[in-house]
């Protein structure tokens, strides 16, 4: 079967986001008021190959664990796992 | 002394570290990021560049080539590997050297000259240099500001593992101002500034031309 995951990874809270810093100032700057923070991070989506969900999950984050995030910086989620038409 | 100049896809500053090494005196060649072994290699160079064009972060999909898995035995075997750069965050995604390096404080790419204070003579490459020598390098990075926990950042300082310091004014935001450090063992390094981009005077500065020289002992050290 096969399976969409969607892994999200975002930088540490005690690691310094000079990329949200620079969007909060430039929603400031366009008037936007009432922004107390912004963190950018990344999606991943993955299609995967499993025999179910639950197999395709464990897949996903032993993916993340190895390669998509990097454990000293970012923290991941694991969004959904959907199966796939 | 053989000298291994790794290149992944990506790489742009092999050619000067090739020319760095070979000035040292060094049979210096050039080793495939594809390659199993590093063809007898006393000192290995992970050159600076934008290796798989720094996707998913700089250096994480170029650790996992086939040619760092001879790098990681060549270190584990306590032999001399240099990461200047993107070979410095080649090492830490590869966890050959602890901590990361993540985007600069001001977020832009800075490219210019820097000073960097030596911390430690205890490591084959700073063998030749004087603890608290001041020296003038490059530095080209948009990713080099160095992180770590607080208990790393305490470990590295209490073991002397830091190996330079940026004096004058910190280019990235790098945490207490590292700009290289060591492993446990001492013989793995990575830096930020370019020492091959400082090697000889025609350059604006020879500073860095001795991290090519290693004394032959350190080779087999």
């Amino acid at each position: 079967m096969r399976f969409r995951a969607r892994v999200r990874v975002m930088p540490r809270p005690s690691i310094l986001d000079p990329q949200g810093q620079a969007v909060a100032h430039a929603l400031g700057e366009l008037g936007f008021a009432g922004v107390a923070g912004v963190r950018v991070g990344r999606t991943v989506e993955l299609e995967l190959e499993a025999a179910s969900a639950d197999a395709a999950r464990q897949g996903a984050l032993r993916m993340c664990e190895r390669l998509l995030a990097n454990p000293v910086t970012e923290d991941f989620a694991l969004d959904a796992v959907e199966a796939q038409p | 002394m053989k000298i291994a100049v790794v290149r992944f896809p990506g790489s742009n500053c092999d050619a000067d570290a090739l020319a760095a090494a070979a000035a040292s005196g060094a049979d210096a060649y050039y080793v495939w990021h594809r390659s199993t072994d590093l063809a007898g290699a006393d000192f290995v160079v992970l050159p600076g560049g934008f290796s798989y064009g720094d996707y998913l972060r700089p250096g994480a999909i170029a650790r996992f080539s086939p040619v760092m898995r001879a790098v990681a035995s060549h270190a584990a075997a306590g032999r001399p590997v240099l990461g200047i750069c993107n070979g410095f965050q080649i090492l830490c995604e590869a966890q050959l050297l602890p901590g990361a390096l993540v985007r600069n404080g001001g977020l832009s790419f800075v490219c210019r000259p820097v000073r960097v204070r030596v911390e430690t003579d205890a490591t084959p490459f700073t063998a030749r240099y004087r603890v608290g020598q001041q020296l003038t390098m490059p530095v080209a990075h948009g990713d080099g500001r160095y992180v770590a926990d607080d208990a790393t950042l305490d470990r590295l300082e209490r073991e002397e593992q830091v190996v330079f310091r940026y004096v004058g004014g910190n280019p990235n935001g790098a945490m207490r101002d590292i700009a290289g450090i060591t492993n446990e063992g001492r013989n793995v390094v990575g830096l930020m500034p370019h020492p091959e981009r400082a090697s000889e005077a025609l350059l604006g500065s020879s500073d860095g031309a001795a991290m090519f020289a290693l004394a032959a002992a350190a080779a087999v050290a």
